[in-house]
Formats: C-alpha cells, sequence, structure tokens
C-alpha cells in the first residue's frame, strides 16, 4: 500500500538523471579508449570538435540528427501504444522506394519544392504500408509484433536487393542502384542558412529535410497530447484493460498507431534519398532504424526528449567518424562501442541511478522546509 | 515489561516526503492475540514490514524477549522467531504442502531426508496445535482457508514464536475465518504470540485480547480489547465520529431497467464463471450480490457492462433486448445509458501515469463536450474535472496531478464521480470501497444511495458483506457461478455465509 520511493521532481528526472547516466556512460568509454593507450580527454576533444567545431562537422552531425529524429519518433509513437517497434529500419528502407517512384516519375517535371510533398507523402505511405502487416498480425492474430516487425527488416531488405539489381538498375549499370533523379527531386542543402552564420557547410549533406524532422516532431506532440486518437494510444499503451472498459476499439488503434509509426520511419529516407545521394543506393538506412530505438529510450518517448537525444546521437556518429580518422588506435568497431555503452546507460540502465539520487534528494530534502510535506503524507 | 514478546521502542520510518512511522513504540504480552487497526495507509504493515525485516526503520529499536534484536532482512526475523503470513500468499502453487514448508530448508541437496523430516514435524505441529493439512496435496488445489494455514505451518516449522497475520480474513469466507480464529486461539493456549493486522473491527473484537490503534503514521492508543467497544475504536481510527451503519430509508423499486435471462460467461481458460444467471434491475433499488472472491461476481459485472464476451443468454436494457454486437460494445452500452465503476480501478478503471482530468473523461473522450475538431479541449476537460473535485470533495484538489498520486480513496471518487455524474439509467458497481478509507466509504456510500433515492438501478458487488447488507435493498449470493438464493436487506450474516460457502447445496462441511 505504500509506494517504497516517493516520486521526484520532473528536473531530477527528465534532467538531471539522463544526464548523470550520460556522464556514467563516457566515464567509462574514457576508460575503454585508456585500455587502449590513448588519452580520454583528447579524445573526447577531437570527438566534439569533429562534431561541433567547424561547419562542415556541424553540417554533417545535423544531417545525422535529422535521419534519428524521424526514426526516434517512429519507435516512441509506438511505444505510447504499448508497441516495441523495431521495423523502423524495413519501413524506412521502403519508404525509400516510394520517393525512388516519385522521383523517377516526376524529378524531370517539377520542381522540388513540388516533389518534395509527393515524395514525401509517398515515403509516408510506403513506410506504413511496411507496418501494416506486423500491425494486423499483432492486433488480429496476437503475433508478437517485435518477432514480425523484426522479420519485415529482413524482408525489406531482400526485397530492395532484389529491386535494386533488378527492376530498378538501369541497363549496363554495375552498381546496385537506381539511376540518378534529375534536378526536380533532388533537395537544396542548407549552406545559405550557413553562410548567415558566417560557417561554411562544405561538404556536408545537411538540407530542407531538417525542416521536415522538425514539423514531425511538432506533429508527434500534438497527435499524442492533444488529440483524441493520442489519448486512446496512450490508454491501450499503459492499461489494455482500461482501453477495453473505455470501450475503444483496440485493433483499430493498434493499426493506426502502427500505420503513423511506419510512415514517420519512411520520411527518414527523404533525408538521405533526395537530400544527399539522389538516387537509391542499397543499404542507404544504414542503421538509423535501430539508433531510433535508443533515441526514443532515451528521449522518453516525448519529442522534446527525442530532438536532444537524435542530436547526441548525431554528434557521436559524426564525431566518432572524425575520432576514428585521427586516432589510429580508435577503430571504427571502438566507436560502435562508445555508441553501444551511452545506449547502455541512457537506455537499457537508466534506473541504475535513480534510487541513489531519489535518497539523496530526500535526505536533502529533510534538512530543508518540513511544512510542505505534511500534506503529501496524507495523500 | 519482562513478559514482552516483542517491544517496538521509537521506531520511526519515513519514504521520501512520506512520514510513514511516527516514533512508534509498542509492547505485545507474550501468549496474547494483539491486534494492529487502522485504516488504510495508517502505516500498519509499514510497520510490520519493518518486524519482519523487509524494511530497516530509519531510528529506534527492536526488542524480542527483552533483548535487543538487530533485524536486517526476513531471515533473520525468522531466526529470532518471528513468523509472518501475509496478504497474498507466499506458496509455490504447483508444489505440495510438504514441498511448500521445506522451500528454503532443505538443507541439502537431496531431498529425501528433509522430506521425511519436514513430514514428521508436521505430524507433530498437526497434533499440537490441531491444523490439519493432507501433507501430499498439492497447495492450488487446496481451498484457500488451507492454502492460509499451510503458510501458518510454515512459520511454525521455522520455528516461529510470534505470528505476524496481514490482513488475513480479506480472502476468506465467514465460517473459514471463524476456524482461522480458532486456530488462532489454540496457537495462543500453547504459548505462541499473534500480531493480527486488520481494518475490521469485527475480527478484533472477535479474536484479540488487546488492540493498538494507527492513524497516519502514529500509534494513537493500545487498549485491552475487553475494555474497549467497536465504536470507541472507529472513533480512534479516524479521529471522529462515523457512521457505521448507512442512513436510508426504504427503496421505491419502478420499471425494470436491466434484465438479465441465463447468462453464461466463461473465462480465458474456458472455466464457466457465470453459470444460468437471471435477475432483474428495477429503477430506485440497490441490488447487492453477495460472495467470496472468485465466485462469478466479477465476470457478471463485467459481462454486462460489455467488457467480457457472453456464452449464452438474453440481456435487455431499459426494455430493449441487446444484439450481440451491441452485448461486447462498451462504448455503445455507456451511450445507451449504462455506467460502470469497475472492480479493478488501478488497471480498468483508471490509467494512473495520466493526469487526473484525462482519467476524468475515460470512456467519454469521444462526447462533443471534450472536442475541438480532432483535438482534446484541454480546457473544458480541466474545467470538468475541477467541477468534480469540488463536488466529491477530491484532495488534493488538483486536476494536473498524476493519478497515482491521490490516494485510493480519492482515486475511487474519481472514478465515481465520472460515472454518477453522468447521470446513467443503470450504474454497475464493483467494490466501490476496496482499499478506501473510513471517511471515503461513509462518502462513497452516502452518493450510492442518493443514485438511487434518484432513481437509479444500482447493481452493487462487494465482497465485503457488511457493506452489502448496508446498501442493499434485496440481496443475491453468488457461489459457484450460481446465484444461490435471494434474501432482503434484513438477513442475517450468518445465514448469508453460509450460503456463500454453498452450504446449502453441499452437506455441511468442516
Amino acid at each position: 500500500m505504500s509506494r517504497p520511493f516517493a516520486k521526484l521532481p520532473a528536473w531530477i528526472d527528465y534532467g538531471l538523471i539522463p544526464l548523470l547516466n550520460l556522464v556514467v556512460a563516457f566515464l567509462v568509454a574514457g576508460l575503454v579508449v585508456l585500455v587502449v593507450g590513448e588519452s580520454p580527454a583528447e579524445a573526447a576533444m577531437l570527438m566534439l570538435r569533429g562534431a561541433f567545431g567547424y561547419g562542415e562537422g556541424v553540417g554533417f552531425t545535423l544531417y545525422y540528427t535529422t535521419s534519428f529524429i524521424f526514426t526516434g519518433l517512429a519507435v516512441a509513437v509506438a511505444f505510447h501504444g504499448g508497441l516495441f517497434n523495431i521495423g523502423g529500419e524495413g519501413q524506412a528502407y521502403l519508404g525509400g522506394l516510394g520517393i525512388t517512384v516519385v522521383a523517377l516519375a516526376l524529378g524531370g517535371i517539377l520542381p522540388w519544392w513540388l516533389n518534395l510533398p509527393l515524395a514525401a507523402a509517398a515515403a509516408a505511405l510506403f513506410g506504413a504500408a511496411w507496418a501494416l502487416i506486423p500491425a494486423w498480425l499483432q492486433a488480429r492474430r496476437g503475433s508478437h509484433i517485435v518477432i514480425t516487425t523484426i522479420m519485415f527488416n529482413f524482408i525489406a531488405s531482400a526485397l530492395m536487393v532484389y529491386l535494386l539489381v533488378g527492376p530498378l538498375k538501369p541497363a549496363g549499370s554495375m552498381n546496385p542502384e537506381s539511376r540518378t533523379f534529375e534536378a526536380g527531386a533532388s533537395l537544396p542543402k542548407l549552406d545559405g542558412l550557413f553562410e548567415l552564420f558566417g560557417a561554411s557547410l562544405g561538404g556536408a549533406p545537411l538540407n530542407v529535410t531538417l525542416f521536415v524532422a522538425l514539423a514531425a516532431a511538432l506533429f508527434v506532440w500534438v497527435l499524442i497530447w492533444r488529440t483524441r486518437l493520442g489519448y486512446e494510444i496512450r490508454t491501450l499503451g499503459h492499461s489494455p484493460k482500461a482501453a477495453r472498459y473505455a470501450g475503444m476499439a483496440e485493433t483499430r488503434i493498434i493499426v493506426v498507431t502502427m500505420l503513423i509509426a511506419g510512415g514517420l520511419a519512411g520520411l527518414m529516407a527523404l533525408n538521405p534519398v533526395m537530400g544527399d545521394q539522389y538516387r537509391l543506393q542499397i543499404d542507404f538506412p544504414a542503421g538509423a532504424g535501430f539508433v531510433g530505438i535508443a533515441v526514443a529510450l532515451m528521449g522518453r518517448g516525448h519529442p522534446a526528449g527525442i530532438l536532444p537525444a537524435a542530436l547526441l546521437f548525431g554528434m557521436l556518429y559524426q564525431g566518432g567518424a572524425e575520432l576514428a580518422f585521427d586516432m589510429p588506435a580508435i577503430s571504427r568497431d571502438m566507436i560502435v562501442i562508445i555508441q553501444g555503452l551511452v545506449i547502455l546507460f541512457a537506455g537499457a540502465l537508466e534506473n541504475m541511478l535513480r534510487p541513489g539520487v531519489g535518497a539523496l534528494y530526500g535526505r536533502l530534502r529533510r534538512q530543508g522546509p518540513v511544512g510542505a510535506e505534511a500534506g503529501k503524507a496524507t495523500a | 515489561m519482562a513478559d514482552a514478546a516483542i517491544q517496538l521502542i521509537d521506531i520511526d520510518k519515513r519514504f521520501g516526503a512520506v512520514h510513514a512511522n511516527r516514533s512508534i513504540n509498542l509492547s505485545v504480552e507474550k501468549g496474547t492475540i494483539h491486534g494492529i487497526i487502522g485504516e488504510n495507509g495508517a502505516g500498519k504493515s509499514t510497520l510490520m514490514s519493518i518486524i519482519y525485516g523487509f524494511y530497516q526503520a530509519d531510528s529506534g529499536e527492536i526488542r524480542v524477549d527483552g533483548r535487543p534484536a538487530s533485524i536486517t532482512d526476513p531471515s533473520a526475523a525468522i531466526a529470532a522467531g518471528i513468523g509472518m503470513v501475509h496478504q497474498h500468499f507466499m506458496l509455490v502453487p504447483n508444489f505440495t504442502v510438504v514441498e511448500n514448508v521445506m522451500l528454503g530448508a532443505e538443507k541439502s541437496p537431496f531431498l529425501g531426508a528433509g522430506i521425511a523430516k519436514v513430514r514428521a514435524e508436521l505430524k507433530r505441529l498437526e497434533r499440537e496445535h490441531a491444523l490439519d493439512v493432507d501433507p501430499d496435496a498439492v497447495v492450488e488445489e487446496l481451498p484457500v482457508g488451507r492454502q492460509q494455514r499451510v503458510e501458518i505451518l510454515k512459520s511454525l516449522y521455522r520455528g516461529a514464536d510470534i505470528l505476524i497475520l496481514d490482513e488475513p480474513t480479506g480472502v476468506l469466507t465467514p465460517a473459514e475465518a471463524d476456524h482461522l480464529f480458532a486456530v488462532l486461539r489454540h496457537l495462543r493456549d500453547e504459548g505462541k504470540t499473534i500480531i493480527l493486522i486488520t481494518h475490521k473491527l469485527r475480527e478484533i473484537m472477535a479474536v484479540t485480547d488487546a488492540v493498538s490503534v494507527m492513524r497516519r503514521g502514529e500509534l494513537v492508543a493500545t487498549r485491552r480489547t475487553a475494555e474497549t467497544n467497536v465504536a470507541e475504536l472507529a472513533e480512534l481510527m479516524v479521529g471522529r465520529r462515523v457512521l457505521l451503519t448507512v442512513d436510508k430509508g426504504s427503496a421505491a423499486p419502478r420499471e425494470v431497467r436491466l434484465s438479465v435471462e441465463g447468462l453464461r460467461v466463461r473465462d480465458s481458460r474456458g472455466v464457466v464463471m457465470v453459470d444460468d444467471v437471471s435477475l432483474n434491475l428495477r429503477a430506485g433499488e440497490i441490488v447487492g450480490i453477495a460472495g467470496v472472491a472468485g465466485n462469478g461476481q466479477s465476470e457478471l459485472i463485467e459481462a454486462l457492462a460489455g467488457i467480457r464476451a457472453t456464452e449464452a443468454g438474453r440481456v435487455a436494457l431499459m426494455g430493449r433486448e441487446l444484439g450481440p454486437q451491441e452485448m461486447t460494445d462498451p462504448a455503445g452500452l455507456r451511450a445507451a445509458g449504462l455506467a460502470h465503476v469497475p472492480e479493478d480501478r488501478h488497471h480498468m478503471g483508471l490509467v494512473l501515469p495520466f493526469e487526473e482530468n484525462e482519467n476524468a473523461v475515460l470512456g467519454y473522450q469521444r462526447e462533443a463536450r471534450f472536442a475541438r475538431g480532432p483535438l482534446l479541449d484541454r480546457a473544458a476537460m480541466r474545467r470538468d474535472a475541477a467541477e468534480k473535485i469540488a463536488a466529491y470533495d477530491i484532495r488534493p484538489p488538483d486536476c494536473r496531478l498524476k493519478t497515482a498520486n491521490f490516494s485510493g480513496g480519492n482515486q475511487q471518487k474519481i472514478v465515481l464521480s465520472r460515472e454518477m455524474e453522468r447521470d446513467p439509467d443503470v450504474l454497475l458497481i464493483g467494490q466501490p470501497t476496496r482499499g478506501v478509507d473510513v471517511g471515503a466509504i461513509e462518502f462513497i456510500h452516502r452518493r450510492i444511495v442518493e443514485m438511487r433515492d434518484a432513481g437509479k438501478a444500482i447493481l452493487l458487488v462487494s465482497v465485503e458483506l457488511d457493506e452489502i447488507r448496508a446498501l442493499s435493498d434485496r440481496i443475491l449470493v453468488m457461489f459457484a457461478g450460481r446465484i444461490v438464493g435471494e434474501r432482503g436487506p434484513d438477513a442475517g450474516e450468518g445465514e448469508l455465509g453460509l450460503l456463500m460457502a454453498g452450504i446449502e447445496e453441499r452437506e455441511a462441511a468442516e
């Protein structure tokens, strides 16, 4: 009947504890760097400078961030409905196919600002369609969505390989990729924006998709916390019994939630396909779908948390690449270890520090004014 | 106090901001049954968890047999001769009695010797304390009362001289409870010391030698049971006088609003839980369904609310027979004037992580008054919640607070205000006061009677027989899925208890 740990204020729950988790993750990562015989401080500096130190670095960091915002939101929306969407990778992959269809057909006819909404719609549609079957199987047949979405990642991969070595490959080409899009299907880079601040974007692929990602974050916030549908999604996610009691259509909510999640993951393809490579390449999501899981966990499923979490992982990707380049002892794999540690401490072990912080907070508070707690004890 | 079996000196315990125990001083005499009574959240369970080593006190001292004892975990408590019978049994359901008693005391990797020893020891305990249980019975096949006996045997086997029982009668029929009390008296006469935690005054009066009352973390009084009475204890518990009976006039039943015929419901395992139940519910009456938990009442009320599929039977609401689609559509039933206060408010009636105002629209979230296009009108939701908070005196009066942070009684008021303020024609209420403190019980009972007087048809399910008797105009008793009898509001407790135990059907057992 009594709750063993009192509730902590929001600034500790959402601010201090994630920060402490991050510090611990970097301390352990520092130990790893130490073990391979390099200086952790120097490595940290290289990483930060690589990610934020100059215009091109910032451009790459934000480019990765853009992709992770989409996949993070895709996982988060499903999570609110109690569904663990591991299929972001495959949904994004299929989203790329949707974009390619629009880009190949209309790239030479319409300007980019007309192609962007069309391609976005196609990307969302294809991503949603790829989430539909796992969603339906979960809702009507009880097949676990974790299993089915993972399997659909593999099916997506196989399907795209088939398309890219077959129907989509221009005759005579030796590369498993589509033909290059016309100018109307390539999104503008944000170099103008960078010049305003006196910086140069250099070769970084940061493009207008960033704004689509920010709009998607706003959309998710409105959807989850301001609409009836979002209310029903959250109810189902917290308590399926309460959803049944309230007369909500469970099947419909599961399917709609996964369609939205799949659509968001599909939108991620805009960033690399239309914003960077201007063609459909094999394995272009490059793990962004899985990073989205860590981003959503770390951001606690809230857009306001997902944006900084996506930025953190964007920094790790870009800074990590520079670090591997500048410190020969630190290989690509070491970077993956550091990213893994962040996921471990910030995602999987997020409650590790909580009891200690809670006890400390309780002790500090008890020494402070006592009057405030009398009302709470009776509650 | 040389003859104190256990003595608590200035025990203090906090959980964050909650002061669960405030410098508790308690001395339990050897060879007595000592009751600890208090409302939910008064700190009884916390105190017992400290004695049994689940929690550590922030300050204070525990003395066992006059010597200071350091009880750092349950195994230290067992070593000090303290045993505990939990409200929810800590038994392995698919083990036999012997295996359960032996669990944690196997001594060797091979079980043969241990089993023989336990068997011999069980025989001895059975002889000394009249605690007969078949040692080879599988625990899940035993009735609840017997399972509880296994818990007691487990403690005795480990050499307990002090036995703590936490709300032991919550799951028992009145007959089983009486049997338990006989066992406890016997144990006391054999020299054991028993601490009985409960919030039921009747039990305190029936079985204890002394009683301590807790209120808001403090131990406010200790009395010899013979020198006190129910009214005084109730007053000590809440700090003011409460009505123990509900003040209500006689019912004026009118037309039939809900009629059920031949209803049959199976649970997910395929077991028939509701078997050929027929009943009529009229406007302006409260029909109470009495029964020991697990005899189909929950399934009946859920089936009527459209949450659980039915296998057979007809239901008519407001004189109109419901089609099979309608019968499993809670939203449609709600729109047709049926409201439902579910038994399980934590998982069904409320979404605990939600803000209070979000829960105040659960089930009604699609109504036009809370809508602004596809968006929820948060301002309207908060206004609506604030009105209900005022009308039902929900505390703290903050509709933005997370629902989990309200106490049980206030959570229940959130559900009740939502369902009652909709002005339904038919109201299904399950366990209206489970886990609710005395002050809120009084308020909730008064509201239910007001609803009846306003002409609503109310079906009430409760495992608290006192509550059924206090509120109902007619009492239906359920046993093994069937309605085994109907009685008036003045039916005796013993008579209802026998019906609840299914005694009328079988020959008198035990």
